[in-house]
């Protein structure tokens, strides 16, 4: 199996503050991971380190065997490894669809095609496949500042990944969406993913989202993975009860379990 | 390609035309406020182009000025040709703006509009304290040849005038066509959000950088063409702050809805100042601060807002009829 994403050793300070430290970790492909841990773990900072956002103080990432140390973020986009945002980081005086049409615009620009029409019949084609494939097409002329929170989401991941990334990584793509919309954008996005061969990594608060989506759990604290392990064995893993989701949570299989 | 000929691409060329044929029954003085016009409403292109990108400029007479000098200093060295004149003034504006791009696109606001500003402050010194570049009093330009041809002085400004027009037409619709491609979306692209563009592959600097040396090269070509109808460079009516703020003032009042929408916006500016000074020229300033004043609270969005909201007025018209129809 291939590795897609390697990180050593990586640590990040901020003064005396650490932010990040003895991170060593491995993505797979085809794997879907999860990443949980309270507000302040350093779960996003990992995510601003590997897309070239933060500089690590220290450490390695590589990338289908390509370092991204010193990489800007445009950088890591380029090589396939792409990101959404958990406030999502849209065009909000923008349409949907013109949100979309540079999104492709900007992924497929070589050289001199930034000078051509950002309009081409088959640059719109792929605008439609994409709203289509994230659900979204209803929304298609409405502009991005009146749009549900919900559609705001799958647009900002919709233009994460136009480029058919190798690795995404979303920020939290259910955070401020409502308990009975959650599952169906879940299986939207993961259903968009498993259609184009992405690997997915996604920071979750919501552990009946990580149960049902994920594979591999990575749980932080205090800038350390404290776990990083299958789904069912972090959800009874001591330390990821103890200071991540809490001992009264009850995992449905284990439920299941106590039941029998 | 019909994506290309679109409707500002028809108007544009309809304007053109006219303008040719307008050419013929022109006044001296209606020839000399048309040039004007054409000359401040390229800078404002430039202007529109960084306004979109949410960036606005306080000294683009610094590039204004670059253009209209050179025209004098290539005379100097014997260039009278126009093609040459606009090649070299576009040259050097476009290269000063490549250099002080790699500085200026890391500002943004204030700090990038005064930043500009200050540059400009910095040449106008430079122009007014020495001596070899006619210091406050300025060069006298002459005229000009195209290519190679001297039209006589009963045709000169005739001729001027066909050459500005095309010019200005095909920079135009350059423009205009730059704004449709994938570059020209990333004007809303990086007002709207940076952090985007730079997520989807693109750095937002270096777009912010392309559009600045446009603006440059543009505002090159506007100094070019008032240096030549002028017939004179001075500091003061080409680099000095207030020239900046006609630019600033124009692209206000045209809005940022069209490229066309520019040179109408340039045509009002100079009637206004032109009348304002005949008719009142102890409170001209203070009439175009109230027009500017008039336009900020009651077309926020410049003169092209009155065709849009024409438009949707019309609209909500037919689908009023539509609906009283059905209803019948």
């Amino acid at each position: 199996m291939t590795t897609v994403l390697k990180v050593q050793d990586l640590e990040k300070n901020f003064g005396g503050v650490i932010a990040a430290r003895n991170i060593n970790v491995e993505v797979n492909e085809g794997e879907t991971i999860g990443i949980i841990g309270a507000n302040g773990a350093g779960k996003t900072t990992f995510v601003n380190m590997v897309t070239g956002y933060l500089p690590p103080s220290s450490g390695e990432v590589e990338f289908l065997g390509q370092s991204l140390i010193g990489f800007k973020p445009r950088e890591v986009t380029k090589l396939g490894l792409c990101r959404s945002f958990q406030v999502p980081q849209v065009f909000l005086s923008e349409t949907v669809f013109d949100n979309m049409l540079v999104a492709y615009g900007i992924a497929e620009q070589t050289g001199f095609s930034l000078f051509r029409p950002i309009h081409t019949d088959d640059r719109e084609t792929r605008v439609d496949n994409q709203l289509e494939r994230y659900q979204i097409s209803d929304y298609r002329d409405t502009p991005a500042s009146a749009l549900p929170q919900g559609v705001r989401k799958l647009l900002d991941i919709a233009m994460a990944t136009v480029r058919n990334p190798k690795l995404v990584m979303l920020d939290e793509p259910t955070s401020g969406i409502s308990v009975e919309e959650k599952f169906d954008l879940m299986d939207i996005i993961m259903e968009a993913m498993r259609q184009e061969d992405t690997t997915v990594m996604f920071i979750e608060h919501d552990m009946e989202i990580v149960e049902r989506f994920v594979d591999r759990v990575w749980a932080f604290y205090q800038g350390e993975i404290i776990c990083d392990a299958p789904t069912a064995e972090a959800m009874v893993d001591e330390k990821v009860r103890e200071f991540v989701i809490g001992q009264e949570y009850h995992p449905a299989h284990l439920e299941g379990d106590a039941n029998a | 390609m019909t994506r290309l000929f679109d409707k500002t691409f028809w108007g544009l060329t309809i304007g053109l035309v006219a303008l040719f044929v307008l050419n013929f029954f022109l006044e001296e003085w209606m020839r000399t406020i048309g040039l004007q016009t054409l000359s401040r409403g390229l800078v404002a292109i430039g202007l529109l182009i960084l306004w979109r990108a949410g960036l606005v400029s306080f000294g683009h007479a610094l590039f204004f000025g670059f253009g209209a000098y050179t025209v004098a200093m290539l005379q100097i060295v014997g260039v009278r040709d126009i093609f040459l004149l606009m090649i070299g003034g576009i040259f050097t504006a476009g290269m000063l703006a490549f250099v002080l791009g790699f500085l200026l696109r890391q500002y943004r606001a204030i700090f990038f509009a005064l930043l500009n500003m200050a540059f400009s402050m910095i040449l106008y010194g430079v122009l007014a304290k020495v001596e070899s570049l006619g210091s406050t009093d300025g060069i006298g330009i002459e005229q000009v040849t195209f290519l190679g041809i001297n039209p006589g002085d009963d045709n000169y400004r005739f001729v001027f005038y066909i050459f500005a027009i095309v010019f200005a037409y095909v920079s135009a619709v350059a423009a205009h066509w730059y704004l449709k491609s994938t570059l020209g979306m990333m004007t809303m692209a990086v007002r709207e959000n940076e952090i985007r563009v730079e997520y989807l592959g693109y750095s937002s600097e270096k777009a912010i950088h392309s559009k600045y040396i446009i603006s440059g090269l543009l505002a090159g070509a506007g100094g070019v063409i008032m240096a030549v109808t002028v017939g004179h460079v001075d500091p003061d009516s080409m680099v000095y702050w207030p020239v900046s703020g006609d630019f600033v003032f124009i692209t206000i009042l045209a809005g940022t809805g069209n490229v066309s929408a520019t040179f109408i916006g340039a045509l009002v500016y100079e009637l206004l100042r032109t009348y304002a000074f005949e008719f009142a020229p102890e409170i001209w300033q203070l009439i175009l601060g109230g027009s500017l004043l008039l336009i900020i609270m009651f077309l926020p969005d410049g003169l092209w807002s009155i065709r849009s909201e024409w438009r949707h007025k019309r609209a909500l018209r037919a689908a009023n009829r539509a609906q009283a129809s059905s209803e019948e």
